[in-house]
C-alpha cells in the first residue's frame, strides 16, 4: 500500500488515469432501471458531489462501487486496472471504504469495540487504543475509546464510522448524506476533517442533496436524475438555484405564503408535561410546555433522538399517562384520550415512518383511509366498515394531492415515498383536522412532493387549523413556520419567531447549549 | 455460491393460490416416497388414501363429518394466525369444550328434563362448550397480555393438563356407574345429541354450525372493523395502534374467539360424533387444524377446502391400515410433510430464491 504522499507524487508525474473511472454502469431492478449507463471520473485529491433527488441512483451507484451490488453491464477502472467488486471486503482491500447514512453500531459495546469488529480479526482490542487516538489526534476526530455508544450524540457516532474506515486507509471515501444526522455545528467539524482528507489526496465522493454542501466541499459533481446522469459541473460556480433545477429537471416552485388571517384561538396546549420513557435507549420527556393558536404553524427543530418521537407519541395518544390536564385540544382536556377519542375531538397525526406506522404497506390505499379514519363519521356503522366511503376518499385525495397510483386498491408499497408520504398527508388534511400534528412530513421525499406537502400544511394552516411540525430539515422549519422551538433532550426550548431568528442561533439550541446554560441557573 | 432470499415486490394472484396447490403435489410426492421405503405401491396407496374415498357415498359424509371440527377450529385459529397471536392450544381448548358440553349431558341424564322439556339441552351444551373453551383460552391469554409469557408456550402445556382432567373424570366422577368400570360416561339420550340432517345418515347439525362459522368469520374479515384491526394487527402492529386498536383487548378477543370455535368444535364431536365422554375425544383435531389454517391460508373459505382435504387423509388413512397394512402414523407423518410443504410455499410466495455466485476477481 502506498502512503498518500507517495500517491500525491505519483499524481503530480502522470495525471492521467483517474483513480476511479467508471464506464456505461448499468444496474436493473426487474423492470425498473436504476442506474442507466452512467460515467464517472475521479481523481486523487478531489471532492466530488454526487446529487440527485432520492430514487435518482445514487445510493445503488455508490453501492456498486462499494461492492454490494453488481453492474449489469459496465465497466469500473481503479487506477487504469478494470476490476470487479464481488463484495465490500475486496472493495476494501483495494482501498475503497464507505460511511453510510445509517450506522451499524452495537449500542452497548464501547467506541473501541465496535471499531474492532469491522476491523480484520487478527486486529486486538489493546493494539487498536493507541491508533484510534492518533487517528482522532491526527483528523479531528473526538473520539473517546472507551465511551459506550449509547451515551453518544449522532456526531459522535458518525465520527465512528469514519474512523473505522480511516483505520483502513483508503485511497477514497464515500460518504452517503454525511450530514442528515448533524446539527450544523457538528457539520462544520465534519468538514474540517473532510479538508484534511483530501488533502492527503484521498478521494472523496460525496453524496448529497444539500447542494450549499456540495458547493462548500466539491470541485465537481454529477448530476443524476430517474437513474441517469444529467450532466457535471463545478458546483462552486452555480447557484443553488441551477443546481435544483438540475436536479429536478424544472424550476422549483417557491413556497407560497397563505393570505394574512387572523390567529385563532388556542388549539393545542400542552402544560409541563413529563413523561419517563419505557424505552432504556429512549429520551425522557421534562416539562415540555407549548400552545399553538389556530392559523399558526410552530416548527420543532432539533436533532435526531432527543424526544421528537416520544413527544409525538404523547401527543397523538399512543402513549398514555400524561395526565388529563396535561395536553388539551380545541381547549378539552385530552391528556387521558386515546388516539381514536383525541382524532374525534379533531386532532390528527402523520408519523415519521411511512411504512409500518402511519400506513400498512401491504394494505390497499382505500384501507389505509379506513387506518386513521375508521372512528370518523360516515366510515363505520353498528362495527361494520364503509369501504365504499373510504376508496371514495382514497379516491378524493388522489386527486387533490396529485398521487401517482393505479387507484384506490393499489397497495400501499407499490407507491413512491414522495407519492405515499403525498397520500398520508391527504389523508390526514382532507379530514378537515383543527389541530395537525406531524412528523418529518418531507423525510426521504423528492423535492417536487415535499414543495407540494409543505404548501399544503401552509394552506391547512390558512384556512385556521394549528399545525405543529417537527422536523430536522432547517431549511424546512424557516420557509413554513412562524414560530420555531427547539428540542433538546427531552425539553424544548421557548418558541422564538421564526422571522427574526437566524439558522446560526437554532444550530447551536440544537446542541443544548443554552437550555443547559438556562437550567444551570 | 450464495443463496438469497429476496422479497417479492409483485404477488400474482396466480402464485398466491398456485402455492397452497403445488405445496399439496409436493406433500403427496414425498408422502408416495416414504410409502415406498416402507415396501408399498405409492400409486395403490395414493388411490387408497386420496381416490377410493372420494367414490362412495358413506365416505364423502364420513369426510364432511371429519372436516366439521377441524374447519370450526381453524376457523378460530385464522383469527389468532392473523394478528400474529400463536395459540397452539386448541387441542385442550377442544376437550375443554367438550367435556363442559358433556358433563350438561350427563347431569341431565335420567329425567331432569322431563318436568320442562328436553328443547333446550343441546343449545346449552353447545354454549357451554363454546363459553368453557372460550375461558379456558382466557389463561394463557391473559398470562400474555399482564406478564408478558409467551403464549405458545402456554397454550400448548395446557393441552396436557385438558387431556389429563378428561381422563381423571371419566375414569371417576363421570363414569357410568353400570359400565361395568369401564372409563367411559353414561351414553347420551337422544335429546342431548346434535341432530342428524338425514335419517339414517352420518351428517350432524354440527356439519351446518362449521359452514356457519365459516360464512361468519368471512363476512367479520371483509366488512367489520373488528376484522379490519386483526388484519392490521398482524401486518403491521405499530399501524394498528397508530389507527388506535389496543393490542391487548385485541389478544384476549383472538383467543375467545379460537377458544370458543374449539371448545364449540369439542362439544359437536361429542354430542354428534361419540355421543358419549371417553378417556379421549380427539385424534389431535386441533393440532391438524394448525395445518388447516395454513394450508387454507388463514381465509375461512380457504380453510373450508382445507379442512375438507385434512378430513380426506383421516379417512384414507383408516382404509390404508385396512387395504395396505400400512400404520396409522402414515397420516400423522402426511399431515407434517404437508405442514412443512405449505409452510416452504408460503416463503416462495413471499421471497425468491436468487443464487449468486461469488465470483474471482
Amino acid at each position: 500500500m502506498q502512503t498518500p504522499e507517495q500517491q500525491q507524487q505519483q499524481q503530480q508525474h502522470e495525471p492521467d488515469p483517474p483513480l476511479l473511472r467508471l464506464r456505461g454502469i448499468v444496474k436493473r431492478f426487474g423492470g425498473f432501471t436504476a442506474n442507466d449507463h452512467i460515467d464517472l471520473d475521479l481523481r486523487a485529491g478531489e471532492a466530488h458531489g454526487l446529487i440527485g433527488e432520492n430514487g435518482a441512483g445514487k445510493s445503488t451507484l455508490v453501492k456498486i462501487i462499494y461492492g454490494l451490488l453488481q453492474p449489469d453491464a459496465g465497466e469500473i477502472f481503479l487506477s487504469a486496472e478494470r476490476i470487479r467488486l464481488a463484495s465490500p471486503r475486496e472493495a476494501r482491500a483495494r482501498g475503497i471504504g464507505m460511511v453510510f447514512q445509517h450506522f451499524s453500531l452495537f449500542e452497548n459495546l464501547t467506541v473501541a469495540e465496535n471499531i474492532a469488529l469491522a476491523l480484520p480479526s487478527a486486529e486486538t482490542l489493546h493494539g487498536l487504543r493507541p491508533r484510534i487516538l492518533a487517528l482522532a489526534e491526527r483528523y479531528g476526530l473526538s473520539l473517546d475509546p472507551d465511551r459506550p455508544v449509547w451515551s453518544l450524540s449522532a456526531g459522535e457516532r458518525q465520527r465512528i464510522e469514519i474512523a473505522r474506515c480511516l483505520l483502513q486507509d483508503p485511497r477514497l471515501v464515500i460518504l452517503d448524506e454525511p450530514t442528515s444526522v448533524l446539527t450544523p455545528q457538528e457539520a462544520t467539524k465534519l468538514f474540517e476533517t473532510l479538508d484534511r482528507l483530501k488533502a492527503e489526496g484521498r478521494a472523496l465522493l460525496y453524496i448529497s442533496h444539500k447542494l450549499d454542501e456540495v458547493r462548500r466541499l466539491c470541485e465537481r459533481a454529477t448530476i443524476l436524475r430517474l437513474g441517469k446522469k444529467v450532466g457535471d459541473c463545478d458546483p462552486r460556480r452555480e447557484s443553488p438555484r441551477s443546481l435544483a433545477a438540475l436536479m429536478v429537471g424544472a424550476e422549483v416552485a417557491d413556497i407560497s405564503p397563505s393570505a394574512p388571517h387572523a390567529q385563532g384561538p388556542d388549539l393545542l396546549v400542552v402544560d409541563d408535561l413529563s413523561l419517563a420513557s419505557q424505552d432504556i435507549h429512549g429520551v425522557d420527556l421534562s416539562g415540555i410546555s407549548l400552545r399553538l393558536r389556530g392559523g399558526e404553524i410552530l416548527g420543532i427543530a432539533g436533532i435526531a433522538g432527543n424526544g421528537q418521537s416520544e413527544l409525538f407519541a404523547a401527543l397523538s395518544g399512543e402513549r398514555l399517562g400524561a395526565g388529563a390536564e396535561k395536553i388539551r385540544i380545541a381547549g378539552a382536556p385530552a391528556g387521558a384520550r386515546d388516539i381514536t377519542q383525541r382524532r374525534l375531538m379533531g386532532a390528527a397525526f402523520i408519523p415519521e415512518e411511512r411504512n409500518g406506522h402511519a400506513a400498512a404497506p401491504a394494505f390497499s390505499l382505500a384501507e389505509n383511509v379506513a387506518l386513521s379514519r375508521h372512528a370518523a363519521a360516515g366510515f363505520a356503522r353498528n362495527g361494520a366498515l364503509n369501504f365504499a366511503r373510504a376508496r371514495q376518499t382514497a379516491r378524493d385525495i388522489i386527486g387533490a394531492f396529485d398521487v401517482r397510483a393505479s387507484g384506490p386498491d393499489a397497495a400501499a408499497r407499490t407507491l413512491s415515498g414522495g407519492n405515499l408520504q403525498k397520500f398520508l398527508v391527504g389523508r390526514e388534511i382532507l379530514g378537515q383536522p383543527k389541530v395537525l400534528v406531524v412528523d418529518q412530513p418531507t423525510w426521504g421525499v423528492d423535492a417536487a412532493a415535499a414543495g407540494a406537502i409543505r404548501q399544503a400544511l401552509v394552506d391547512l394552516a390558512g384556512r385556521g387549523a394549528a399545525v405543529l411540525l417537527i422536523s430536522q430539515d432547517l431549511d424546512e422549519l424557516f420557509d413554513v413556520c412562524d414560530r420555531v422551538c427547539v428540542m433538546h433532550a427531552g425539553s424544548l426550548s421557548p418558541p422564538r419567531d421564526a422571522r427574526e431568528t437566524t439558522r446560526a442561533e437554532v444550530g447551536l439550541l440544537m446542541t443544548g447549549s443554552v437550555i443547559e446554560a438556562a437550567h444551570a441557573h | 455460491m450464495r443463496i438469497d432470499l429476496e422479497p417479492r415486490t409483485n404477488r400474482s394472484p396466480a402464485l398466491e393460490i398456485g402455492a397452497p396447490i403445488a405445496a399439496l403435489v409436493a406433500a403427496i410426492l414425498l408422502g408416495g416416497l416414504v410409502v415406498a421405503l416402507l415396501g408399498k405401491s405409492p400409486t395403490r396407496a395414493f388411490a387408497v388414501y386420496f381416490i377410493e374415498p372420494l367414490l362412495a357415498g358413506w365416505s364423502l359424509q364420513e369426510i364432511a363429518v371429519k372436516a366439521c371440527p377441524l374447519v370450526l377450529i381453524a376457523v378460530g385459529l385464522g383469527f389468532c394466525f392473523r394478528a400474529n397471536i400463536w395459540n397452539i392450544g386448541a387441542e385442550g381448548q377442544f376437550v375443554v369444550g367438550g367435556l363442559a358440553g358433556g358433563w350438561l349431558a350427563i347431569a341431565t341424564h335420567g329425567g331432569a328434563h322431563q318436568t320442562i322439556g328436553g328443547w333446550w339441552i343441546v343449545p346449552a351444551m353447545l354454549l357451554l362448550g363454546a363459553v368453557c373453551g372460550a375461558v379456558y383460552a382466557m389463561i394463557p391469554a391473559l398470562l400474555k397480555v399482564w406478564l408478558g409469557v409467551s403464549e405458545i408456550l402456554t397454550s400448548l402445556m395446557l393441552v396436557y393438563v385438558a387431556e389429563l382432567l378428561l381422563d381423571y373424570l371419566v375414569r371417576g366422577r363421570l363414569r357410568d356407574p353400570k359400565g361395568f368400570n369401564f372409563p367411559q360416561s353414561v351414553t347420551f339420550e337422544d335429546v342431548a345429541r346434535l341432530p342428524f340432517l338425514a335419517q339414517g345418515e352420518r351428517l350432524h347439525a354440527g356439519v351446518v354450525i362449521a359452514v356457519l362459522a365459516v360464512i361468519a368469520a368471512h363476512f367479520v374479515f371483509a366488512r367489520m372493523r373488528f376484522g379490519f384491526a386483526v388484519r392490521l394487527t398482524g401486518e403491521a402492529p405499530r399501524a394498528a395502534r397508530f389507527a388506535g386498536f389496543n393490542d391487548r383487548k385485541l389478544t384476549l378477543a383472538v383467543f375467545a374467539i379460537s377458544g370458543g370455535l374449539a371448545g364449540l368444535a369439542g362439544i359437536c364431536e361429542v354430542a354428534g360424533q361419540i355421543g358419549q365422554l371417553q378417556p379421549v375425544i380427539s385424534p389431535g383435531y386441533g393440532f391438524t387444524a394448525i395445518i388447516v389454517a395454513f394450508l387454507g391460508r388463514l381465509s375461512p373459505v380457504g380453510i373450508l377446502v382445507a379442512g375438507l382435504v385434512l378430513a380426506l387423509t383421516y379417512i384414507g388413512g383408516e382404509a390404508a391400515q385396512v387395504a395396505l397394512k400400512l400404520p396409522n402414523d402414515m397420516t400423522r407423518a402426511f399431515q407434517g410433510i404437508l405442514l412443512m410443504c405449505v409452510l416452504a410455499a408460503d416463503t416462495f410466495t413471499r421471497y425468491k430464491i436468487r443464487v449468486s455466485r461469488t465470483g474471482a476477481t
